[in-house]
């Protein structure tokens, strides 16, 4: 049995917790990678959502997932505003796929 | 092309034309799988982009909702109101197979099934705006669910596909053309020496011939 993990802003992933989602704030100054390097550890969890403000600092440990079936590390708006990330992994999949984005 | 050095026998032959022939029926294999990779690809590429856009706009809203929560109350009272979840989500994940790659499937299990129970606090001391948010997040959760799901597939589609695609190329512009140059080689080997072979023969006779009735 698995569970789900949200990380990010303490103000984007507070009322996750509400829903029965572990949840995992960042507060300024924490070692970011260090934190979710320990998340992912755990083996627990078959999504890990994060926020989009994260992606840049933990790229590689995003990317290193992509080819396992666990955990799927999703990137989501957080309280910033959508900043286009998330769309841009689908691009990425794509051009990965056929070798040039055609769509 | 020809690169190592081959040797020139019809056993090498007949193994390399058997080795051609399973190469192209490799290559066309290969081929099919990765047209019909590509079609399930895009299908999912659709799928995701479509789930993607209305979780975005599902998790702006809430994100809205949650800001207007803490703007009306304090720090400490929103985090002792969802300090302690009265629910809890269990994740059931099954493999589903396309094309030979395992995809997840993704199935959750909530610990009560009474929706009033993701409100984890008294109403009393919290502000309406929260019970907003809440119900926001719980709205847009199953659309991130599949777009977990839909990501996934199309993460691993997309590797299987680059694969796919390396092999196919690999098989059609190196394997299949080197071991038809090898097979051409060897036969053109093979011939010149049975040419060889015969031409000595015709003299052999020649002088065999020419010894016995005294020609000269």
């Amino acid at each position: 049995m698995y569970k789900i993990a949200v990380f990010g802003e303490r103000d984007s992933v507070l009322g996750f917790s509400a829903l029965g989602l572990d949840v995992y704030p960042v507060d300024m100054g924490d070692d970011v990678r260090e934190m979710f390097r320990s998340v992912v550890r755990k083996n627990e969890y078959a999504i890990i959502y994060v926020t989009e403000s994260f992606h840049e600092e933990l790229q590689n440990d995003i990317d290193r997932f992509k080819d396992s079936v666990t955990p799927a590390i999703i990137l989501i708006p957080g309280a910033g505003g959508n900043l286009g990330i998330g769309s841009k992994a689908i691009d990425d999949a794509v051009e990965r796929a056929i070798g040039a984005n055609i769509i | 092309m020809a690169s190592k050095t081959i040797i020139p026998t019809r056993m090498e032959l007949t193994r390399l034309k058997g080795r051609l022939k399973t190469a192209v029926r490799g290559h066309k294999l290969l081929k099919d799988k990765r047209d019909e990779l590509m079609r399930q690809f895009m299908e999912s590429v659709k799928r995701n982009r479509a789930l993607r856009k209305k979780v975005e706009e599902g998790l702006t809203e809430a994100n809205k909702a949650f800001a207007a929560a803490s703007a009306v109350m304090s720090p400490e009272m929103l985090r002792q109101a969802l300090i302690y979840p009265k629910q809890s989500v269990e994740l059931d994940m099954k493999l589903k197979n396309i094309m030979s790659v395992n995809v997840p499937i993704y199935e959750f299990k909530t610990k009560s099934s009474d929706e009033a129970e993701i409100y984890p606090y008294g109403f009393a001391q919290t502000s309406g705006e929260l019970d907003d948010a809440i119900s926001a997040l719980s709205k847009v959760f199953k659309d991130m669910l599949d777009l977990a799901q839909a990501e996934k597939t199309t993460q691993l589609l997309a590797e299987e596909i680059e694969k796919t695609r390396r092999r196919v190329n690999a098989l059609e512009y190196v394997m299949i053309p080197e071991t038809q140059a090898y097979i051409k080689t060897i036969s053109m080997k093979l011939e010149e020496n049975d040419r060889s072979t015969k031409v000595r023969l015709m003299k052999v006779k020649d002088m065999v011939l020419a010894d016995a009735h005294d020609f000269k």
